[in-house]
């Protein structure tokens, strides 16, 4: 049976899809700031040697024979050459007099006094440039000489660097985004499996277990835990109600009626017209029917009760059986049936002896009810695999193939006892009992011979 | 009358419009194609007898390809494509300076080369300026005018022998007018950088009164005629052909240093063929630098490694540090000074 709730979104989703676009965010501002600080860099290492070029060529401005000279210095160039393979120009003035160098060279007019060098970014002979102008005064006997250096260069290398630097950057975002995806992916992973675990716990539970979460849990689903466990004890205090009350009603009912035997049995003596004597008897049958149900209901409701809390010692099954035997022996010598034990001292098992002995109690006690007339009813006691069976055979009618499936039910009888007396609790309590200790129950017809066969399967300690 | 006035005015016009050729041609040679086709305009300052076997090996491949070869001093070749922009589709010069003006200020095209990995970094500038020969700047003397007297090793012992034999040498030194010739310029921007002695040299070779000449191939003349016992910055794979053929002629292996000049190629911006153009460049850096060798390559075996075993061969690095001597103060100064040297009163 699929329970199917209303679902609407998953946190998984919402949670892995929320971090791949931060990490997106994140790299694509990565890629900015390097791409940012890459121009900055690329720029200030050619200013920083357009300058040196400026400087070391204003160095060399004199005045001689009258005017202005400069003596460019052949580093003065060839260093720019050096590092690229730009195109390089270069214009002296000397009081805004062109003196040297490329004329159409437009040169900023230096700012602010105190600045030494002035940068520009413009356009000379169809392509763009970087320009540093540097001036310096020379003193002359008319007054003083202001003369200004400009020494531009193309920008090929800084483009060319900076296309490489963003492939590289480009790289560097995609990897940063594919590392955060992953960890992300896995973070979000580790961010649910809480709620997983939690979920496989409580759908892994048997239908009996009603015991509070004990698992840690996140702090976040604590509130969740705690209203299912608390849920929980509910639904447990209201099934233990119910359980009680059904144990507190057939204690209440088993007195009178065996007041009423009782009564039956001596009126029975006193009458003798036959038909009052048969339907006294009638009266006797219906009644043991009704303090069996009885019995079995407190002996299904003590079931109940201890597999919540099992007290388990080291069981010698065969011990056990031979003490339950031994109490239906008064019982099987009425109907002239043999009870027999076989086999061997097992491995120990660990349960509750009471709880064991009550479940065989309960087949034997069919085993008795079902079996003809002077038959025999034999306990087998063995060991399959890992588990210790004990398997109690009779001689009756068998089970019908088609009950087998659902006679542990509670109130189901087989098609073929309807003339036996029987509650259908029997088998319902032996499998809950044997399930309580983590083993099975199995039901089925002897082979060659007509009877049944019921196996308890209790896994060894 | 119509029909006869409008080519008339047509032609007037089509006069008018062609530039009047001011740069001054020394040869100019045609490599007429097999079958006809488009052709490839060439100026160059590299002797044609030399360079033609590149143009033949060039048109076995390229059949269609008619050559149009015009030789000029670099200087010429500077102001045909700097100033007068003539079109041309490669320019050929052993003026590095001057091809890495051009690449510079804006005048060639880019060339991406699929065989430029053959190209070591130092023998190009940016996809524009492709060197394909790799040429020493020697000193080239006559064995007789130094019989008795030691070899030099140094410029400093070529000092010291020229001054000690004064007599000897007077009038019969030789060099580059570096106002002339882009390459005499170059080879005397870059000895300057590299040493002192240059300037003490061309103190000694000015009191011998020095001949001062437009290209390596005269002075060499000068020293199988006689006329000079030393010829100083001579281009060495000139030098070498001719030592070749004339015993009397020496080379001085310096110990100092020598200066390695890169020959290169560049297309100019008015180039109308730049695809074969580039086919020409790809062609050059093919029988230059791969690793065989072309046999049809009538250059000097080149070397990869910039800096080779000899440490004293130093090749002039293709790059914007060539503008420096190029920068009208600047070589103003440096030709007064050079002046002042070699021209004695």
């Amino acid at each position: 049976m699929t329970a199917i709730s209303n679902v609407s979104g998953s946190i998984r989703r919402r949670l892995t899809l929320q971090l791949l676009g931060i990490a997106a965010v994140l790299a694509a501002l990565l890629f900015i700031m390097v791409m940012t600080f890459a121009k900055q860099v690329a720029e200030e290492s050619q200013d920083n040697i357009l300058t040196a070029s400026a400087t070391s060529i204003l160095d060399s401005a004199a005045i001689q024979g009258g005017g202005v000279t400069v003596d460019i210095p052949y580093s003065a160039l060839s260093m720019l050459g050096n590092v690229s393979d730009d195109r390089v120009f270069y214009r002296v003035t000397a009081n805004g007099k062109f003196l040297t160098g490329y004329k159409g060279l437009s040169v900023t007019k230096p700012g602010r006094k105190q600045e030494r060098h002035s940068f520009m970014t413009s356009h000379y002979m169809g392509e763009s440039i970087r320009m540093v102008s540097a001036t310096r005064r020379l003193s002359y006997a008319s007054g003083p000489v202001e003369v200004t250096v400009s020494v531009a260069q193309t920008l090929k290398r800084q483009t060319e660097t900076l296309e490489r630097i963003s492939t590289s950057a480009f790289y560097l975002g995609f990897g940063f985004f594919i590392a955060a995806a992953i960890l992300g992916v896995l973070s979000v992973q580790s961010a649910v499996k809480p709620i997983q675990i939690l979920a496989d716990s409580v759908s892994r539970r048997g239908p009996q277990d009603l015991r509070a979460v004990q698992a840690p849990v996140p702090g976040e689903m604590a509130p969740l835990v705690v209203a299912l466990n608390r849920f929980m004890e509910r639904l447990k205090k209201s099934l233990t109600r119910s359980e009680e009350f059904i144990a507190e009603a057939a204690h209440r009912v088993r007195t009178p009626l065996a007041v009423l035997r009782t009564q039956a049995e001596i009126a029975l003596r006193r009458v003798e017209r036959p038909e009052n004597r048969a339907s006294l008897k009638e009266m006797i049958r219906a009644i043991d029917e009704s303090s069996r149900a009885a019995g079995q209901l407190l002996d299904h409701a003590m079931v109940s009760f201890r597999t919540d809390h099992l007290e388990v010692t080291k069981i010698d099954l065969l011990e056990l059986g031979r003490e339950t035997l031994e109490r239906h022996q008064p019982l099987a010598e009425m109907q002239d049936k043999t009870l027999i034990i076989e086999g061997e001292t097992p491995p120990p098992v660990s349960g509750d002896a009471i709880l064991i002995q009550n479940a065989l109690s309960n087949i034997i006690d069919n085993a008795i009810k079902y079996a003809p007339f002077g038959e025999d009813i034999k306990i087998r006691i063995g060991t399959e695999g890992h588990w210790v069976v004990v398997s109690v055979f009779d001689q009756g009618e068998g089970f019908n193939e088609t009950d087998i499936k659902h006679l542990t039910t509670r109130f189901s009888r087989g098609g073929n006892a309807e003339n036996t007396i029987g509650s259908g609790l029997g088998l319902t309590i032996a499998e809950e009992v044997v399930q309580a200790h983590g083993g099975y129950l199995k039901l089925s017809n002897r082979k060659n011979v007509t009877g049944a066969c019921v196996s308890f399967y209790f896994p060894q300690s | 009358m119509r029909i006869l006035l409008l080519p008339t005015i047509l032609i007037s016009f089509a006069l008018w419009l062609m530039p009047a050729v001011a740069y001054e041609i020394e040869q100019h040679k045609l490599f007429p194609a097999s079958a006809g086709g488009e052709g490839l305009r060439i100026i160059s300052n590299s002797d044609s007898d030399i360079f033609s076997p590149l143009i033949e090996a060039f048109q076995r491949k390229y059949p269609t390809v008619s050559v149009d070869y015009t030789v000029v001093s670099s200087t010429e070749l500077m102001r045909a494509v700097y100033e007068e922009n003539a079109a041309f589709d490669i320019a050929i010069s052993s003026a590095m300076d001057l091809q890495v003006k051009l690449a510079n200020d804006g005048y060639t095209r880019p060339h991406n080369s699929e065989f430029s990995e053959l190209l070591p970094d130092w023998a190009r500038w940016r996809n524009h300026v492709f060197a394909f020969t790799q040429e020493p700047a020697s000193v080239v003397y006559s064995k007789s005018a130094f019989e008795g007297l030691e070899i030099p090793t140094s410029r400093q012992s070529l000092i010291s022998i020229l001054r000690n034999n004064g007599s000897r040498f007077k009038n019969k030194v030789g060099t580059y007018d570096i106002r002339q010739s882009g390459l005499g310029f170059l080879f005397a921007t870059q000895d300057a950088r590299n040493s002192d002695t240059f300037w003490r040299l061309n103190e000694v070779m000015g009191s011998l009164n020095a001949k001062l000449y437009c290209c390596s191939a005269d002075m060499i003349s000068g020293i199988t005629t006689g006329e000079l016992a030393v010829a100083y910055n001579v281009l060495g794979s000139y030098a070498q052909a001719r030592a070749a053929k004339d015993p009397n002629i020496g080379i001085l292996a310096l110990e100092d240093f020598t200066t390695l000049m890169l020959r290169s190629a560049i297309i100019p911006t008015t180039a109308e063929n730049p695809d074969i153009a580039g086919a020409f460049i790809d062609h050059l850096i093919t029988a230059s630098w791969s690793e065989e060798g072309a046999d049809y390559y009538p250059y000097p075996k080149l070397n990869r490694e910039r800096a080779s075993q000899r440490l004293s061969l130093r090749t002039i690095r293709l790059g914007p540090g060539l503008l420096v001597y190029l920068d009208n103060l600047k070589r103003s100064q440096f030709l007064q000074e050079w002046q002042n040297a070699i021209i004695q009163p």
